[in-house]
């Protein structure tokens, strides 16, 4: 789960909120010289930045000034050892005819196609029949929620062993069933299913709990008026529901597109990209390029795409959204 | 597109519920407990694995239930590696991330809320453009920097990226707004300083959301990963997440052991999840919903 990476736009979301702090502080004095005017100015500046400036210099520092190094090194060869060879755009080149690449940008984009509708659609399914009021509701919010807070090395290390083809649960369950044996995570086939699924274990909660928030805050008022006017359920979820979650699903599709972009802990304790690269996913092969093979140059190159990608595709996401009035789902 | 209406119909008339309204409840038990037995079997057979002799586990066929429940994986756990040593490091690392967060982020979103000072604007829109930057693409250069600033496989390596973040800058200052003025002009009028006034009248205030900050950052700290695989690579200054790694050997893999590192990596937080779901969920939900 990547949190703090993108966040909506509060005063669309609930425009109850107060616009904007523009006119706070800085209670004008009263009226006296001006060098006192300016000294108070340059109070407020300084206290203002005493407060502001841990924060943000801090952040600064760990994340404008390396994203600028990070072209830096886009544009060398270098091992982090002998000095660094510019290349130009070289590293940019040779991303074209690099087949292991193209393998793991395309298992990238077909896990991401694959999984955001997917979560988007169950997690709103699953949403609506956790926010019920019905006995044992508590124990299946529990059930659902609880994967959530397992790190990304725990559930691969136990998906591990829950698909191991020996003693998994998962091939006893198929043999007890009389269902022959699959080899899961060690069939190059079958390993981005398994790796979704369990991605999907540990992530779903997520997108129920923001689509179960979603759904509470729909005021009772509007159904029962559209109830008043005969409206069936279908019709309901159709005209009230959908649209009422509509900026909630823009969000949770930009959100998961980033984070499943961004898949890496799971590969690394479940098959390291294997069998044969089948499992191998670009911030993978981005580790694998910078820390395991120290091609920090082509390795810097490849997140700076990656980073690219992503950003085109939420923006593009944003507009699409703004323009349209209505939320793609 | 099929799906069931997300309805409040049975809740909101309970009086004039027939057998047909008390009938339906059943249909999503049909869906909900199969679904939630599925989400807690791995769970359970994390736990089930971590007392099961390695004798057994290795028996074919596989049982689920063992026939006698041995400690020796917990045992084992804490002779064969400084497991004990790792769960601190990340208390450590986890702790320093709380509490700076805590701080440097109600200072900062305060500052941004509320005071007026030159360079605000610019210093937003700083914060505002590194909210897109993912971590990935930062952790070649910032492996470097550390490097040359000698902090390569210390402790401070581990949290110093945890310090602070846009994030929780961002939703400390959406909080911050939503304060009511007049609280804080009262508390100037009664001769608070801007401290005083932030740490005397909004900051009890902002208790929901520095929960929420403190929840996000805790899960966000104690899960990672990545960024202590490249930072750390004295074991004794592992985190939990890098010890269990360790645990996977290349060709023979203690199950035993490895899933009572397991249950001990992952128990903190799902017991604090189970006693503090409220808390929990409305954190994840304040992510999407609210901001």
């Amino acid at each position: 789960m990547k949190l703090g990476i993108l966040l909506p736009d509060r005063e669309r979301v609930s425009p109850r909120r107060p616009r904007s702090a523009k006119s706070a502080g800085a209670v004008p004095g009263p009226p006296g010289p001006r060098h006192t005017l300016r000294r108070r100015r340059l109070v407020a500046s300084l206290t203002g930045w005493s407060f502001a400036l841990p924060a943000t210099l801090i952040i600064a520092a760990l994340t404008l000034f390396p994203a600028v190094w990070s072209f830096l090194i886009s544009r060398e060869r270098w091992n982090g050892f002998t000095p660094p060879k510019p290349v130009g755009w070289a590293n940019y080149q040779a991303m074209a005819h690099d087949q292991d690449l193209q393998s793991a940008v395309n298992h990238t984009v077909l896990f991401t196609v694959l999984y955001v509708p997917v979560a988007l659609l169950l997690g709103l399914f699953l949403a609506s029949a956790l926010n019920r009021k019905i006995r044992f509701i508590g124990f299946y919010r529990t059930a659902i929620f609880v994967p959530l807070v397992m790190s990304a090395a725990a559930s691969g290390i136990l998906a591990k062993f829950v698909f191991d083809p020996q003693f998994g649960l998962a091939d006893n369950g198929l043999r007890a069933l009389h269902l022959p044996a699959q080899g899961f995570l060690t069939d190059r086939h079958q390993v981005m299913w398994v790796i979704a699924l369990i991605y999907l274990w540990g992530d779903l909660g997520f997108s129920v709990i923001v689509y179960l928030a979603a759904l509470q805050d729909i005021p009772k008022d509007i159904i029962e008026a559209a109830t008043l006017d005969g409206a069936n359920r279908r019709q309901i979820f159709r005209h009230v529901t959908l649209p009422s979650v509509a900026p909630v699903t823009l969000f949770i599709g930009v959100w998961e597109t980033i984070s499943v972009l961004q898949i890496f802990e799971l590969i690394l304790t479940t098959t390291r990209g294997g069998p044969l690269g089948a499992s191998q996913t670009v911030v993978y092969f981005i580790y694998n390029q910078a820390f395991q093979l120290s091609r920090y140059g082509y390795g810097s190159a490849i997140a700076y795409l990656l980073f690219a990608a992503t950003l085109l595709l939420t923006l593009g996401l944003l507009a699409y959204s703004k323009r349209t009035k209505r939320e793609a789902f | 597109m099929v799906l069931p209406f997300a309805g409040r119909s049975t809740k909101q008339a309970p009086d004039c519920a027939g057998p047909r309204a008390r009938r339906r409840p059943s249909g999503w038990h049909l869906l909900l407990a199969p679904l939630s037995v599925l989400f807690l079997l791995p769970l359970a057979q994390m736990l089930i694995t971590s007392f099961t002799d390695n004798g057994e586990i290795n028996r074919y066929p596989p049982r689920f239930l063992p026939s006698a429940l041995h400690i020796a994986g917990y045992t084992r756990l804490f002779t064969d590696a400084p497991v004990a040593r790792w769960i601190m490091n990340s208390m450590i690392v986890s702790g320093i991330a709380v509490v700076s967060h805590l701080v440097l982020c109600s200072l900062g979103g305060y500052a941004y809320a509320r005071l007026s000072f030159r360079g605000r604007t610019v210093g937003f829109v700083a914060l505002l453009s590194t909210i897109m930057i993912p971590t990935q693409m930062l952790m070649i250069p910032t492996y470097f920097m550390f490097s040359r600033l000698g902090l390569i496989d210390t402790l401070a390596a581990a949290f110093v990226p945890f310090l602070t973040s846009a994030f929780g800058v961002f939703l400390m200052r959406q909080f911050f707004l939503s304060v009511p003025k007049e609280l804080e002009e009262a508390g100037r009028m009664d001769g608070l300083s801007t401290v005083g006034v932030l740490i005397r009248i909004v900051l009890p205030l902002a208790r929901p959301a520095l929960t929420t900050l403190a929840i996000f950052t805790l899960l966000n700290s104690w899960n990672d990963l990545l960024w202590p695989l490249i930072a750390i690579n004295d074991p004794q200054l592992y985190t939990i997440q890098l010890g269990l790694l360790n645990f996977q050997g290349a060709h023979h893999i203690d199950w035993q052991e490895l899933m009572a590192c397991n249950v001990v990596a992952s128990a903190p937080l799902i017991l604090g999840f189970v006693f503090a779901q409220k808390q929990f969920v409305q954190t994840m939900s304040l992510s999407g919903v609210k901001g």
